[in-house]
């Protein structure tokens, strides 16, 4: 569990700013980017166990996300199956493939991992499109049912943005828990030096592949819930450009830190919704900003504020005792 | 194999498309070599010598060899420009920085070629005409004998620039003990830049020969440069026969296996092909395995 006390606040804080925020919006367009920061939120979280917890690089998470929207979409739109039911079973698929893909693709190690896993990712992308019998092809797939609960329907964005943004706050808390338990560190070490990891002990490979599974379960939840929400998906949602989104929302953000997922996330979804000219740039900033972030502010966003924070703080501290 | 000619038609197909990924391949090898980075964004180098020919020979209305020159020039400029400004301020980083600024680099690369130009496929007009030659019932296009000519022309100039010159002999000195290099007095920081220099231009004129077969657009330096990582990881990343025989070998089984298994998944087969190689032998098909120094 969360040991400070001060994280719990920090959490509690956070569920609460975002459990209250739907009663402050008057429109429902907000909410809707709302709803979509929640599930990128959710996927930038997942590859950040991956990237920013263990150090392994994915450029290929789309397809997992990918996976869980066609599975759930097709087991409810071509079979009478329940869409929990689908979400689960579209969740464990993306686990059981991570698994299997797992084990060959983590012996791999830096620019090798990224091209092995963008090679899946296009695989992928290019089944998504050629099984037309299946996922509809390019032209996509649609009437997915939205999910219900009981009398409740999941078919507005109030409701959605409740349900995705639970499932959302309850992965981010137990990602911050993971990165304080045992596994946490021992992901930390591999990170840090995989050869001195394995000397004291820790199996780093079954390690990588078992978060490698765990991230593709999140993604693939996180897939299912787009399809739901949005009743209707096509391959272009899950190619290499949205696996390079992800990468971005996870390094603008910081690398290892939960809460700059969200801002990466929020971040990223936000621009092209308020900034016109962001959509015709938009890959050219990406690819800037993994330069300039990498290069210059290596702890991401929420390294960058807090550093900022305790020069100021110290800055404060300083001049009061001067003055004093 | 019912159809003689068919086959000889993949197999030509397959060989000129290997020989470019030969190309793209040695890009790879030669960056990774001098510097231990897998240059992501080797791929747009590719792209690059095409959109830039393209673009010459329509606004600027030169020649075709001033052109084909002036873009090469051009894409090298670039390459210089990405190895001083996002390779050599960087100092103690951690590989996984490397591999994540050279994808930024790929995809900026990528979508200032989609600003500039748009999102239209352009077609360069092949280098001698579109008369095809016939062989065994087959067509080549007299472009195939270009990429064919200009690729052995490469293979041959490379490997004498790097076993006879002092200029290549100081980059595989850099290569195998960068500090030992520097010892003996050879200048790291220019064999770098020399290394991205080489691989920028030998990438772009692959996009230059390719680009009147298979026209080309802001986005074609992923697919070529996946092929051509896939070609090197074959040759045990070398920029020799090894790299030439995976490219051609890539370039054949696409080749075929888009012919009688499916056209539609034509780039899964080649990645497919990368992910086995990865998987069972990541140290190449014709080297031995190597004990990892930590």
């Amino acid at each position: 569990m969360i040991k400070e006390k001060r994280q719990i606040l920090i959490f509690a804080l956070f569920a609460l700013i975002i459990l209250l925020v739907p009663l402050f919006l008057k429109g429902s367009y907000f909410l809707n980017v709302l709803v979509f920061i929640g599930i990128n939120t959710l996927l930038a979280v997942a590859l950040n166990l991956l990237l920013g917890y263990a150090g392994q690089i994915s450029l290929g998470h789309a397809a997992f996300f990918g996976l869980g929207a066609y599975v759930s979409g097709i087991l409810t739109t071509r079979f009478p199956v329940d869409p929990w039911l689908a979400l689960l079973i579209a969740a464990m698929c993306a686990a059981a493939l991570a698994f299997v893909i797992g084990f060959p693709i983590l012996k791999l190690k830096g620019h090798y991992l990224a091209m092995a896993t963008l090679g899946f990712g296009i695989i992928m992308y290019i089944f998504f499109n050629e099984t037309v019998d299946w996922t509809g092809g390019p032209s996509g797939l649609s009437g997915i049912p939205n999910l219900r609960l009981g009398p409740l329907i999941f078919d507005n964005d109030r409701n959605n943005y409740y349900l995705i943004w639970m499932i959302t706050l309850g992965v981010m808390l137990l990602s911050i828990n993971l990165s304080q338990s045992r596994i946490g560190r021992a992901l930390r070490a591999i990170n840090d030096s995989e050869v001195a990891a394995r000397v004291m002990g820790v199996n780093a490979h079954i390690l990588k592949v078992q978060i490698f599974t765990v991230s593709a379960f999140i993604s693939a939840i996180a897939g299912s819930l787009y399809a739901y929400t949005m009743t209707f998906i096509s391959p272009t949602s899950f190619g290499f450009n949205f696996s390079v989104e992800l990468l971005t929302m996870v390094i603008i953000g910081g690398l290892g830190s939960i809460y700059g997922s969200f801002l990466g996330a929020a971040i990223l979804t936000m621009l092209p919704e308020f900034l016109r000219v962001f959509r015709d740039f938009d890959i050219v900033i990406y690819g800037l900003m993994l330069i300039l972030i990498t290069m210059f502010m290596p702890t991401g966003l929420i390294g960058g504020l807090e550093t900022l924070f305790k020069i100021i703080i110290g800055k404060i501290k300083g001049s009061t005792a001067r003055n004093a | 194999m019912d159809n003689p000619s068919q086959l000889v038609q993949y197999i030509l197909t397959g060989l000129s498309n290997g020989a470019i990924y030969a190309l793209i391949g040695f890009g790879f090898a030669i960056i990774h070599n001098a510097t231990g980075i897998l240059n992501f964004a080797q791929g747009e180098f590719v792209m690059l010598g095409g959109m830039f020919t393209i673009f010459i020979l329509s606004f600027l209305n030169l020649p075709l060899v001033p052109a084909i020159v002036l873009a090469i020039v051009l894409s090298t400029l670039v390459g210089i420009l990405f190895e001083r400004l996002a390779i050599r301020p960087l100092k103690n980083v951690k590989p996984l920085s490397l591999v994540i600024i050279t994808i930024g680099a790929s995809i900026f690369i990528r979508g200032a070629a989609m600003l500039i130009w748009g999102k239209d496929t352009h077609a360069l007009p092949a280098f001698s005409g579109n008369n095809p030659l016939y062989v065994y019932g087959a067509t080549i296009m007299p472009q195939h004998l270009w990429i064919f000519g200009i690729t052995l022309l490469i293979i041959i100039a490379n490997k004498l620039f790097f076993s006879y010159s002092i200029l290549g002999k100081a980059m595989r000195a850099c290569a195998y003990n960068a500090h030992a290099a520097s010892l003996v007095g050879i200048d790291v920081k220019i064999m770098v830049l020399l290394s991205f220099v080489v691989s920028a231009a030998i990438g772009s004129m692959a996009g230059i020969i390719i680009a009147p077969l298979t026209m080309t657009s802001y986005d074609v330096g992923i697919m070529l440069g996946i092929k051509g990582f896939c070609a090197v990881i074959i040759g045990g990343m070398s920029s020799g026969l090894g790299t030439v025989l995976g490219g051609l070998l890539l370039g054949l089984l696409e080749s075929l296996g888009a012919g009688y298994i499916s056209a539609s998944y034509k780039d899964a087969i080649a990645f497919i092909i990368l992910l086995l190689i990865l998987f069972i032998r990541p140290e190449g098909l014709f080297k031995q395995k190597e004990t990892q120094r930590v």
